[in-house]
């Protein structure tokens, strides 16, 4: 397919005052996954392995993104769409710079933030506490987390319903999980957010206080991807949309024209 | 793997002259090495958050919480030494078995344990470090820092053993704060160093369990040193002197015990205390900074 093409051909296009915040350039992305034990997972076994450096049939490669162009620029929103397994969450985490391209390279203006709903927070922990770990593990002082901290609590509405910010996280709801994730990642202003479907699974009075959020995010030069499923969110929240398939561009456009091809594809195949 | 992917690609692309016209950075790019260190230490709080949360999260499901701590060496202590002091009765030529049993099991236990959770930190930790970004140095360094507060417990419960067998309290116990220091140095390396090998090893976590059990034999911990002299041909004897665990264990005891046995002179004790934490714990350092980029691969 010569889709990878549109994306050089886009830049070609665009003129030099449009500053570039995230550059992906023939990005290829192999990944191990390793099986679910069945095969020799003994001991014994192991060291053999070890010594003979033979590798286990359970590993298997994964060639999730298979040359990627294109450029995102400032104050732009833009959604990332295609079936599962397309390989969007793979993409997100390269651009977030943690999962390394095998080929090609990804630059960004800053460092950007990935939000996604494997996000995983320690369950044993309150919210509370989760909440000063995840501003400290994004390099914040120890006083600028215990300031922010009771702010990600009251905007994420964890709260409303009783003390919940005191209990282990393992005792949230998929949704409160979610949304406290998504308050602690969003209270630092990022030059790029990344986010994977994390709002799919808030309720709708959550789901309109982040959008607003994001549009907020936008405003201030930073720029925002989103994978999402949902796709009246997508045309809610960006203007431009690339539709990923097979770890290939199929498209990459505006996002009216990109979801209603999308939308054909889906309700055709 | 991860350095070449960007040299090999010098052709000047249109996206590739793109992003240098605007200064932006390839995305997870290793740092320079002090520059690595200077990143780690403006993590040094989420890394003492970490570790603490750490302890406080493995006891939060025990009801006795973290009594565990006081537990878990007494308990230890007591089976160890019903089988060697009474039973097997190893104790020939010591004068204190259970405070002699007892310091080389806790401070063995403290790389024992960094160790085992050394090699998982990287890899159980796969869903944190493809969510944030963070210098992953925090994580074996945080494992280290949980392991030394357990250490601390085990090292009251040591001083109650020492003071209820007889030893006298004297100006030499303060030794034991620039042993454990050194310590603490060669186990962040030995951590540094296994969770990278565990991030790409993942077979290692079913091998470590023998490899620290024959470390522990030959660390003399559950009997007395004069063993190898005796028993073991010149060669053999010489490389289990400079095996570093049974230093520290020597210096702890050294420090703590009015009388024991060592197998080597103290001076030379301390200067391959000091060596093989310098050794290991920036080598581990290095080796693990190398690998940065790769760990959220899996």
């Amino acid at each position: 397919m010569g889709e990878a093409a549109v994306g050089n051909a886009d830049v070609a296009r665009v003129p030099d005052e449009r500053v570039p915040t995230v550059v992906v350039d023939d990005v290829h992305v192999t990944y191990r996954v390793y099986g679910r034990g069945g095969a020799a997972t003994s001991p014994a076994a192991a060291l053999r392995r070890l010594v003979t450096g033979k590798r286990a049939p359970t590993i298997r490669e994964v060639h999730a993104i298979k040359g990627v162009s294109f450029a995102a620029f400032e104050g732009e929103a833009i959604g990332l769409i295609g079936s599962n397994g397309s390989g969007k969450s793979t993409l997100l985490r390269t651009i977030a710079g943690l999962l390394p391209p095998n080929r090609g390279a990804v630059y960004t203006k800053g460092q950007p933030s990935l939000l996604g709903v494997n996000a995983a927070l320690l369950s044993d922990l309150s919210g509370e506490r989760n909440a000063m770990l995840g501003c400290l593990a994004m390099g914040m002082s120890r006083a600028e987390a215990r300031r922010l901290v009771p702010e990600i609590i009251e905007y994420s509405g964890i709260n409303e319903r009783g003390d919940f910010a005191s209990l282990p996280m393992r005792t949230y709801s998929s949704g409160m999980a979610a949304r406290l994730r998504f308050a602690i990642a969003s209270v630092k202003s990022h030059e790029v957010l990344l986010i994977d479907e994390a709002l799919a699974t808030g309720d709708a009075k959550f789901r309109a206080r982040s959008e607003e959020r994001i549009k907020r995010m936008r405003d201030a030069a930073g720029t925002v991807f989103l994978v999402s499923h949902q796709i009246s969110t997508i045309r809610d929240t960006c203007q431009r949309t690339i539709w990923l398939e097979a770890g290939l561009i199929r498209m990459d456009g505006p996002t009216g024209e990109v979801v209603d091809a999308y939308e054909r594809f889906t309700r055709g195949g | 793997m991860a350095e070449t992917t960007v040299t090999r690609h010098h052709t000047a692309t249109p996206l590739r002259q793109l992003a240098a016209r605007h200064g932006l950075t390839v995305a997870g790019a290793r740092p320079s090495l002090p520059a690595y260190a200077r990143k780690l230490w403006a993590y040094r709080h989420f890394i003492a958050a970490y570790a603490n949360a750490k302890l406080v999260a493995s006891f939060s499901t025990a009801r006795l919480g973290q009594l565990w701590q006081v537990l878990t060496p007494l308990t230890n202590a007591a089976v160890y030494y019903l089988i060697f002091g009474i039973i097997l009765n190893t104790r020939h030529g010591v004068d204190n078995f259970i405070a002699y049993l007892c310091t080389g099991l806790f401070v063995f236990t403290f790389t024992q344990a960094v160790v085992q959770q050394g090699t998982q930190s990287v890899i159980s930790n796969l869903g944190l470090i493809r969510a944030l970004h963070f210098p992953r140095a925090c994580l074996p360094i945080a494992v280290m820092l949980t392991q030394f507060q357990t250490l601390v417990a085990a090292i009251l419960v040591l001083i109650g053993i020492l003071l209820a067998s007889g030893e006298p309290i004297t100006l030499e116990w303060l030794l034991l704060i620039p042993t454990l220091f050194l310590q603490s140095v060669f186990n962040v390396g030995l951590a540094l160093a296994m969770a990278r090998l565990g991030a790409k090893l993942t077979d290692l976590k079913q091998v470590i369990p023998f490899v620290m059990r024959t470390w522990m034999y030959a660390s003399g911990v559950l009997y007395s040193v004069q063993n190898f002299e005796q028993h073991l041909p010149p060669l053999a004897a010489t490389l289990v002197e400079a095996n570093p665990l049974l230093i520290y264990i020597e210096l702890a005891r050294h420090s703590l015990m009015e009388s024991v046995v060592l197998v080597s002179p103290v001076p030379q004790l301390w200067l391959l205390a000091v060596g093989w934490a310098l050794l290991v714990g920036l080598g581990g350092f290095i080796y693990f900074w190398r690998g940065e980029q790769e760990y959220g691969r899996g």
